[in-house]
């Protein structure tokens, strides 16, 4: 009988590079800053480190695929380095690798890390997707960018629970104004202004309904994780954290080929959720998670994830954001750091960073953001369009 | 009987008025003004993509498996090598056994090309050939082309069953008359003096093809319903049917002012119009010009009454969007060089081998139906998606290019480049089932609703200019007319 993750990995160390238009760092740099505040907090030097997994994305703008660019910039000794890439979840793939690994018992201590240097295009949002989906896909894809794919969600959703533009465009700027004031108190976010709602809803249109505060920024950064056995964990540090449930789950094609899916939410989000809770012993999410970083890259994806998590009944999220559930001073605050709505999305650091933020806050030491008394942490990191992805789901405790 | 069994006709939504181009460059040549407004064809449409719409037009409710062939004729291949026919024939998901040929390089290649199908048929070698006549010709910035020539296309099917219009006689002219030309290595054509195309070259050789037919076949000018012939000059065009005897009401009004000359699809286009209104038993008559003049005759039959169902010239003229500007013109057809920023600049590269592999799903838009659970789905697989089926290599083809669809959920993308931004797609549902993303096209922004039905239309995805391709799919679009 398969009995999960929970509370067999600890993670005892992270580090988190300021998220930004990085002009004069290389993605060697956002490695050694992110490793280098990762080993000072977990209190191990490189020598105790045996396996590392390691994420990045677009490698047409990185360092070029395999574990190489890790493990000649930090100059691992020989060691078994593995890369990982699943679209913008890639982050938290490379946490699932080492925390499996750990649990496994092949080692004692594994490194995660993702990095993502994304500001060398030339131009703004993501690199261009035509080269890099397969040589059929480019022929048949719509000439697509990731805010257009997610606008179609929100034109679908505002459709589905009769919202009209402006009633739908309101309720998203709620949720990008809650992330800009969070962001305004971490020094590490990349847009640190606050942003009121009228700003947001007359803001220039990227991909109708979304306007340029409904999108994450595009941002270069790097997260690592250090993690261990539950069992030796303390050994590191008095108040490590624990891993609950580290779930994924991917499009069965059904999303983009099949009528009945209504395309006014992510089912991978519901499923990756469910797994997630049943693994963690959650039966009531609204109420035992203390508080969750969700992949915000655009505010309709933070809207359905509210529901998708059961954070919010299905149809009811507005409701729940108008009253100001998910705010710093909420009973269930979400984006915490600012989310990437402030961090922006270097891809593949995204979800470490995530992880990040619910460690320190769990910790106590998120400053100015500090939550209160922190029990149960919920990361959300998804990657690809609403209907072809997969979702990665960690809950983290104490 | 030999002659045509269905017609169909395409003019692109988007028309311009000629103030318009005057109001720009009519500086340069103060005689250009011309009046009225001329089709335009939309930056993802060219020769073929118009030829395939008209075709889809004419074999409306026939069974495209039972023909034998298809020519092409225009003077604007997108390709040089790489035969434009065969694309138009993929598209239009045509059995692979059958003849197809492109007529080019003078703008009588439309009345060729009909003339060699009839000649086939005739000859009992094929039973079925469709003729798709298009062209979007470009004049130079300035010229007086610039604001003559307007796109569109025609499709006329032959055969020898249910024949509409049976083919009578034909009279033909070649001369190696160089009124305008266009070398390999040119994009524009050039020309002599138009006093002299007009007098020696157009009012000539159309003059002398109709009356050669006529004396050919021992005919009257009042015997026919219509006579057909383009207009390159309005006042010669109708001083020509006039000098001939013809009645002003014979002559089939022209579309110079609402279209222009669509070169080589300009007579079989005005056949269309006249076909539309026409009565069993009246006799057309249609004249080419262009290196020489084609004449035609017909004779409509009782079975014109079954081919109505057609959008034709009428209701394309009818459907239309003016184009404001004189800059986003020139801009869709590639003859202003715009900033695309760096996005625009990544075209990834086509593989061929790849879209021979993938040729009906990417070409005709033929996906697969699961034979266990009836499902639709696109592009085609080998696994059935609906969940609580999943049979394995259990799939029929099933083709999607002519069943609509209604849109679930949709944007404009300011990010994405575009030559006419935003660039709108969205989720589609098709009626019967089946789901996919597609661009959009044809359309404005704020016309768009969830639930609303759109149709699908053939066009061009990308122009790969740095390798020489076009890449060619579909998009959806709201239903026409």
């Amino acid at each position: 009988m398969a009995e999960g993750i929970k509370d067999k990995v600890a993670i005892i160390g992270m580090g988190c590079t300021k998220f930004g238009e990085s002009w004069d760092k290389s993605y060697e740099d956002l490695i050694v800053d992110a490793f280098k505040e990762c080993i000072e907090d977990a209190g191990i030097e490189k020598k105790d480190i045996p396996a590392a997994w390691f994420a990045s994305c677009f490698d047409e703008v990185f360092a070029g695929k395999a574990g190489t660019p890790l493990s000649t910039t930090l100059k691992l000794p020989f060691l078994p380095v593995t890369r990982v890439e699943n679209f913008c979840a890639s982050g938290t793939e490379a946490l699932r690798g080492a925390a499996y690994a750990v649990a496994s018992g092949v080692y004692d201590i594994a490194l995660a890390l993702g990095v993502e240097k994304l500001k060398d295009t030339g131009y703004g949002g993501l690199p261009d997707f035509g080269s890099v989906m397969g040589t059929k896909n480019r022929l048949i894809t719509p000439n697509m960018t990731a805010p257009g794919a997610f606008a179609m969600m929100a034109t679908r959703y505002f459709s589905v629970y009769n919202l009209s533009p402006e009633e739908g465009k309101r309720m998203l700027a709620r949720i990008s104004s809650k992330s800009h004031h969070n962001g305004t108190l971490n020094p590490k976010a990349h847009l640190r202004r606050e942003v009121t709602v009228e700003q947001i809803m007359n803001a220039p249109i990227v991909a109708w309904p979304l306007g340029l505060f409904d999108c994450c920024g595009v941002s270069d950064g790097g997260a690592a994780a250090i993690v261990t056995r539950a069992d030796m964990a303390k050994k590191f540090r008095p108040d490590p954290v624990y891993v609950k449930s580290l779930q994924i789950a991917l499009s069965s094609g059904e999303e983009i080929g099949y009528t009945d899916f209504d395309y006014a939410h992510v089912e991978t989000g519901y499923r990756a959720g469910q797994r997630a809770y049943r693994e963690a012993g959650i039966t009531n999410p609204r109420e035992e998670i203390s508080m969750a970083e969700l992949h915000d890259c655009f505010s309709i994806t933070e809207c359905v994830t509210y529901e998708d998590l059961q954070f919010s009944a299905r149809g009811r999220a507005r409701e729940d954001i108008e009253s100001g559930r998910f705010d710093l001073d909420g009973p269930q605050p979400v984006q915490p750091d600012g989310g990437l709505k402030c961090f922006g999305h270097p891809i593949a650091a995204s979800g470490l960073r995530m992880i990040y933020e619910m460690y320190k806050q769990l910790q106590g030491k998120a400053g100015p953001r500090q939550i209160k008394n922190p029990k149960l942490a919920l990361t959300h990191n998804m990657g690809g369009m609403p209907a072809l992805n997969l979702i990665g789901v960690c809950i983290v405790g104490l | 009987m030999v002659g045509i069994t269905s017609y169909g006709a395409y003019i692109p939504w988007y028309r311009l008025n000629r103030n318009i181009i005057y109001s720009a460059m009519g500086w340069l040549n103060p005689a250009t003004l011309t009046p009225g407004e001329k089709a335009v064809a939309n930056y993802d449409e060219d020769s073929i993509t118009m030829a395939v719409a008209a075709a889809i037009d004419c074999l409306n409710g026939l069974d495209r498996g039972k023909i034998d062939g298809l020519y092409f004729a225009t003077t604007t291949s997108p390709y040089r090598e790489r035969q434009n026919a065969g694309i138009i024939a993929a598209a239009l998901d045509l059995r692979p056994d059958i003849r197809t040929s492109d007529f080019s390089d003078s703008i009588k290649a439309g009345t060729g090309a009909l003339l060699s199908a009839y000649d086939a048929v005739k000859a009992g070698s094929v039973k079925s050939v469709i003729v798709c006549a298009s062209d979007c010709r470009l004049g130079k910035p300035g010229s007086a082309q610039e604001e003559i020539h307007g796109d569109g296309a025609a499709a006329l099917l032959f055969g020898d069953s249910g024949v509409i219009a049976s083919l009578e006689g034909a009279y033909s002219l070649s001369h190696d008359f160089m009124d305008h030309w266009r070398a390999a290595e040119d994009r524009f054509d050039r020309s002599w003096e138009d006093r002299w195309i007009r007098d020696v070259g157009y009012n000539e050789f159309t003059s002398e093809a109709i009356s050669g037919l006529l004396k050919k076949y021992s005919l009257n000018t009042k015997d026919f319903a219509k006579v057909v012939y383009p207009c390159l000059y309005t006042r010669a065009h109708a001083d020509i049917g006039r000098k001939l005897g013809f009645e002003r009401g014979q002559l089939q009004e022209h579309m110079f002012a609402t279209v222009g000359n669509t070169g080589a699809a300009y007579p079989s286009m005005m056949l269309v119009a006249a076909l539309e209104d026409a009565k069993p038993g009246d006799k057309i008559l249609v004249a080419s010009y262009g290196n020489g003049a084609d004449a035609v005759f017909f004779q409509v039959t009782q079975e014109i009454e079954k081919a109505r169902e057609r959008r034709g010239i009428k209701k394309h003229l009818a459907s239309k969007k003016d184009l404001a500007s004189y800059e986003r013109f020139i801009a869709s057809r590639e003859v202003l060089t715009i900033e695309t920023g760096g996005r625009g600049e990544e075209t990834a590269a086509t593989s061929a081998s790849t879209l021979w592999r993938h040729r009906r799903a990417i070409e005709a838009l033929v996906g697969s139906r699961c034979k266990r659970c009836g499902t639709r789905q696109y592009p085609p697989q080998r696994i059935c998606v609906k969940p609580d089926c999943g049979a394995i290599d259990e799939m029929e083809a099933y083709r999607f290019s002519d069943k609509q669809g209604h849109i679930i959920g949709y944007t404009g993308d300011s990010l994405a480049f575009s030559i006419n931004p935003p660039q709108m797609y969205a989720m589609v549902d098709f009626e019967g089932g089946g789901r996919s993303w597609f661009d959009l096209s044809d359309c404005d922004l704020d016309s768009l609703k969830v639930g609303m039905p759109v149709e699908m239309s053939f066009r061009r995805k990308y122009h790969d200019a740095a390798r020489g391709v076009y890449g060619y799919f579909w998009k959806a679009m709201p239903i026409r007319a």
